[in-house]
């Protein structure tokens, strides 16, 4: 099975969209590795630079309810995998955009509230996750870990690779 | 067991369960466009699996960028319509034919109650207004429903909205479903079937319906669906004449679907409209509505009249009783993408698209265009746009611009006053 894993990036906001993960004028892009520049290139978020090395070396993002909401674009989901982030930890997530991150063999990763304000706390992370098991393991400043759940089907996606290998052997 | 309309279409479509909880249904209508089509059919290409599970179900249109604008946007609408050509997709709508899906689809018969419908683009919860279960998908999603005709959801949960009182003058669908977002959030109805019901919505036509659904998804909604009944048999009456007796045969049939008066529900809303006034966003979340009397005065740059939750017939009579014999204001320009070639001739019939252009509207053809900052009415950076369409999200329709979602008849307001402003004055 894929590792899933890296250092973490910190979007402190509520119901962040699609649109503002990978804008509409890209979508007339017909590969994925072309999307890779426009990452989270409208981001409404104080602070945030969608240049900053912090992005660049992220593996995982952290982030807070509602994620993903809007637009059903699967090249919000492909713009992290070509940037080499292939987990999304949030409070929770939008219908589409969790189900995309499944289909594409990703994890979309709930925890509660206060797990996040804790990651959010340790400052620095690199983030481990042990998809068998369900155990996520923060290191930073100090080092904790969070149990998270994934139903059987969400599980079985990711071992077979994604939806279609799922579907294609099934159906 | 008393069942939603919902959980009936589940089971009657119902193909497996792969974990409790989870269904996968077989599929009606699998409905395709050139932004999220194309790169499903390459990589279905490119692992030999170019195949489709039956070319009379899949519908496929070229609206979000049309004609094509550059050689991007023309070699995305050549991938499908070589596909189309490829697969004998007889229902393939081509420049001259084509137009917003959720507009065209409907427009065409293609949706029924009881039906199971995907695309991969959020706002098919626009054609729950059937009564049908459709849902936006990602591009994985579709690429399975083209091959397999399938589709994997959790099992529905439904919070029903009863939407109660009677509709001020002045107030429509758009500020109905604006007002509910409103209440219930961006993140209210995430992962639930939103079902519409009360007096209001059976005195709603088709075309209200469909603004009315069109929204729930920005609740987080992964569907909208309104019950099947005698308004929605005359709509379809030209598609079903040949399979029903009479429209009372229809509209008995269509009763199969209809949820059980002892259903569960998750939830249930009640939201009186006998108060409600004309509601704008403000800001860059669905969620962020006010009554537009709240924000009377707020600069506009651009009117924008179109789309799939605004662009139909009913709409555009709406904004034609402001524009009716009014210039707009120097200080905007207006534009209207009247969303299918039908609405466009019937509008050109009742002598509407010459009360717009009289007004100083610029009409487009039937396209997406400039809800997403794709085409025909992108903003600059700065600028404010006053529209009827159904995201208001940062940079959707340009950079660094902003947009007011409104009714159809709030907008054409905004454009004679040349900033937001309440519509009823000009009824009077």
């Amino acid at each position: 099975m894929k590792q899933f894993g890296g250092p973490a990036i910190f979007l402190d906001r509520n119901d962040i969209n699609t649109d503002e993960i990978i804008p509409a004028k890209y979508l007339t892009e017909n590969s994925k590795t072309a999307l890779k520049p426009f990452i989270l290139e409208d981001l409404h978020l104080e602070g945030f630079d969608p240049q900053s090395d912090e992005l660049k070396n992220a593996g995982v993002i952290v982030t807070r309810a509602n994620f993903g909401c809007g637009s059903s674009r699967e090249h919000a989901v492909w713009v992290f995998e070509v940037n080499d982030i292939n987990v999304v930890i949030a409070e929770s997530f939008a219908r589409i955009f969790r189900q995309n991150m499944f289909n594409c063999g990703m994890l979309a990763v709930e925890l509660p509230k206060e797990d996040i304000d804790i990651i959010l706390s340790m400052g620095n992370v690199d983030i481990d996750i042990d998809v068998t098991n369900g155990v996520i393991t923060a290191k930073g400043a100090g080092e904790k870990t969070f149990n998270f759940t994934l139903n059987d089907f969400a599980r079985e996606l990711i071992q077979a690779g994604g939806w279609l290998a799922y579907a294609d052997k099934k159906y | 067991m008393a069942s939603t309309i919902a959980e009936k279409i589940f089971a009657s479509h119902l193909r497996d369960t792969p974990t409790p909880g989870d269904a996968v249904l077989d599929i009606d209508v699998v409905m395709c466009h050139e932004i999220t089509t194309p790169i499903a059919i390459t990589d279905l290409m490119e692992k030999g699996m170019d195949r489709v599970f039956d070319p009379d179900k899949i519908k496929a249109v070229i609206d979000h960028v049309t004609p094509s604008k550059d050689s991007k946007t023309a070699t995305q609408a050549k991938i499908l319509r070589d596909w189309a050509r490829r697969h004998n997709i007889k229902d393939f709508f081509d420049v001259g034919n084509n137009g917003v899906c959720h507009a065209l689809f409907p427009e065409k018969g293609f949706i029924r109650p009881g039906y199971t419908v995907i695309m991969g683009d959020s706002h098919t919860c626009t054609h729950g207004a059937f009564g049908a279960f459709a849902a936006g998908i990602g591009t994985t999603d579709l690429e399975v429903g083209i091959l397999k005709g399938v589709c994997a959801f959790k099992e529905p949960v439904t919070m029903r909205v009863d939407i109660t009182g009677t509709l001020p003058v002045g107030v429509y669908a758009k500020d109905v479903i604006l007002h509910i977002i409103k209440k219930i959030t961006v993140n209210g109805a995430t992962n639930k079937v939103m079902e519409f019901a009360g007096p209001i919505v059976d005195r709603m036509s088709m075309e209200s319906r469909m603004t009315l659904c069109n929204m729930a998804i920005e609740a987080g909604g992964t569907c909208g669906i309104c019950m099947p009944d005698r308004t929605t048999a005359e709509y379809l009456w030209p598609f079903i004449d040949d399979k029903y007796e009479s429209v009372d045969d229809a509209v008995k049939d269509f009763k199969q679907w209809h949820s059980d008066p002892d259903a569960h529900y998750d939830s249930t809303i009640t939201i009186d409209v006998s108060d409600l006034v004309p509601q704008a966003t403000f800001g860059f979340k669905p969620d962020e509505v006010k009554d537009i009397t709240d924000i009377e005065g707020e600069n506009v740059d651009q009117i924008y009249i179109g789309s799939c939750t605004n662009g139909r017939i009913e709409d555009l009579r709406a904004a034609a009783k402001v524009l009716k014999g009014r210039k707009i204001s120097r200080n905007v320009r207006g534009i209207l993408s009247p969303a299918t070639p039908s609405i466009f001739n019937q509008a050109l019939e009742e002598g509407i698209i010459k009360i717009f252009m009289d007004a100083g509207f610029c009409v487009t053809n039937p396209t997406c265009g400039a809800c997403l900052g794709m085409s025909t009415g992108v903003l600059a950076e700065g600028e404010v746009c006053a529209s009827t369409t159904n995201r208001n999200f940062n940079g959707r329709m340009g950079k660094g611009g902003m947009v007011h979602l409104m009714s159809p008849l709030s907008a054409a307001a905004a454009s004679i006053a040349g900033h937001i402003t309440d519509p009823r004055k000009y009824l009077q």
